[in-house]
């Protein structure tokens, strides 16, 4: 049969969280189709077709899916779910939202946040934060999965598939959208961010976060937090890596008066190259970092820019 | 209204967890166990209901051995009114524990489920959103605030990117993120109180449920382990470092 993929999309534009997604669901069950459920979300459609190895994009292009509720989400994908033997979903707070519900009413276990196919029936995933993996064997029958999407490479671009388009499954009438609050940034996002520059309750302020960015700025990095910062109100609960906040794997992450909290490290522990700034220089923190600087960060982070600026970075 | 709170007893989340050297699971052998810390908001949030007047009656369940009791009686020294406890040996998959609260929720009927967004052991972040669809209700996910109103209920949710509000017709089931309250230690007055209320004891099948799991666990094993790297004395040593791995 074939596989189904949930895109994670904004009605605008395609996420990476979907072509990661689309990685995982090829080594699960091929060919691979992907799913784009919103409003006015032809681009987004468009963006799906180009991905190598999908072979078919249906578009559910209607009001009710705009902001992707769990409830109308369920009815649609239960609509489509016989002729595939795996629906996947990114485990964004999206997929998140919607998946279990499909299980559920498919009398079928999920498989949250995979973190690698072994084959078709196993697979392993994260518990305890990450202090431990499982390798789990699934029961016969469909595979409800969402990917841990920083463990699985980004399907490439090349594919042409077909766009078929759907007409939108029945509204349960259950819930509606009333409004949302985005944090505007120019920035990459998190968890697509290829550099994050990341503080913790070291930086003492709110106000202090604004010594990250002009680093961040020079890197094209995103900014994170740790709890700690989150909890004392000095960066919004979006900024939040860790286990409870988002997971996130860059190629460079900077920790900045972060003590490294069980929780902070299993949320980043697995970018490719860790930097941590602290002065105790007893910071779990530095258990994990490739490269350690004990300092008062008040002094390294102007000098870590204006070197950066020596160097050209603008 | 009636509040319905279910609530898992897991490992403490200050405790080291170990995995076992057989990779048969993770060592609970004289570990502390305690409420998982999102359930502990559910019943804060709970509560307040009730104080606030909104909800009549706030009962927890909890699935699990005979010391989810214990767990049970925390919830009770918070200020919920009565438990129910499903007693299994076994772990009970995401899927079998909806089922049971689905089978609790068609006999108490409540207008409102508040649960943990998920359990800090099997991090599976499912149950929330299973039970309502078992019971076709809305669901308010990832919850970080809450206005209950008569017949609906505004739930703002922490999505990526930032919050969300959603209207949602009651009954329905809310999941709840850390940032919905802060949830009060118990004052020792309320713990002697809560010894006195009331626990029903039930077993999964009383409810018709299998919970035979249906995952065959093959094993469990130690992340990865990263090495920790070499301190740098400089900015300037650290940035050269950064640019030979071409990071930046």
């Amino acid at each position: 049969m074939a596989s189904l993929v949930i895109a994670e999309h904004d009605n605008v534009s395609l996420k990476d969280a979907t072509h990661k997604s689309v990685t995982a669901a090829a080594a699960v069950s091929s060919p691979v189709h992907i799913l784009v459920a919103g409003e006015n979300c032809a681009a987004v459609a468009d963006a799906a077709a180009k991905i190598a190895g999908v072979g078919k994009v249906l578009l559910a292009d209607s009001a009710l899916y705009a902001r992707m509720l769990a409830e109308p989400m369920e009815v649609l994908i239960l609509s489509l779910a016989d002729s595939y033997d795996a629906i996947l979903a990114p485990a964004t707070t999206t997929g998140k939202n919607i998946l279990p519900r499909v299980a559920a009413k498919l009398d079928t276990p999920q498989i949250s946040e995979i973190l690698k196919v072994i084959s078709p029936d196993t697979f392993e995933r994260p518990i305890y934060a990450g202090n431990a993996v499982e390798t789990l064997q699934a029961p016969e029958g469909k595979k409800i999965i969402t990917v841990r999407t920083t463990a699985f490479k980004a399907a490439v671009e090349g594919g042409s598939a077909v766009i078929e388009k759907i007409s939108a499954a029945s509204d349960p009438g259950l819930s509606k959208f009333v409004s949302e609050a985005l944090s505007k940034s120019e920035r990459p996002e998190l968890t697509s961010a290829k550099t994050i520059v990341s503080a913790g309750r070291g930086l003492g302020s709110g106000e202090n976060f604004k010594l990250l960015d002009s680093i961040a700025d020079k890197l094209h990095a995103a900014i994170g937090a740790s709890r700690a910062a989150v909890d004392a109100g000095y960066a919004p609960n979006d900024y939040q890596v860790g286990q409870t906040g988002k997971v996130v794997a860059p190629e460079l992450y900077i920790a900045v008066g972060i003590s490294g909290a069980i929780q902070h490290l299993a949320g980043m522990k697995a970018s490719r190259v860790i930097v941590a700034i602290n002065k105790d220089e007893e910071a779990p923190i530095f258990q994990v970092a490739d490269y350690g600087l004990v300092a008062d960060l008040f002094k390294t982070l102007p000098e870590i820019d204006e070197e950066l600026s020596k160097r050209g970075y603008k | 209204m009636k509040v319905l709170v279910p609530v898992k007893r897991v490992i403490d989340y200050n405790v080291k967890v170990r995995v076992k050297a057989d990779q048969s699971g993770v060592d609970l052998a004289n570990v502390k166990m305690s409420m998982n810390p999102f359930d502990e908001i559910a019943v804060e949030e709970a509560v307040r209901l009730k104080e606030k007047g909104k909800a009549t009656e706030v009962v927890v369940v909890s699935i699990g051995p005979q010391q989810a009791s214990e767990t049970i009686r925390t919830a009770l020294a918070m200020g919920a009114d009565r438990g129910i406890l499903v007693k299994s040996d076994g772990a009970v998959e995401p899927l079998a524990v909806a089922k049971i609260l689905k089978a609790i929720v068609d006999a108490e009927q409540p207008q409102l489920v508040i649960t943990g967004k998920q359990a800090i052991d099997d991090d599976a972040n499912q149950v929330g959103q299973m039970l309502a669809a078992l019971l076709g209700w809305p669901q308010g996910t990832f919850a970080h605030a809450l206005e209950l109103g008569d017949d609906t209920a505004k739930i703002t949710r922490e999505i990526d990117g930032g919050l969300q509000m959603v209207e949602v017709k009651l009954p329905a089931v809310m999941t709840t993120d850390l940032r919905l309250n802060e949830p009060r230690y118990a004052s020792l007055p309320n713990i002697m109180k809560a010894k006195k209320k009331p626990i029903e004891e039930k077993t999964p099948a009383d409810f018709g449920v299998d919970v035979t799991p249906r995952f065959k666990v093959l094993k469990v094993a130690e992340p990865p382990k990263r090495a920790a790297g070499a301190k740098v004395a400089s900015v300037s040593e650290l940035l050269d470092k950064l640019k030979a791995d071409g990071v930046i």
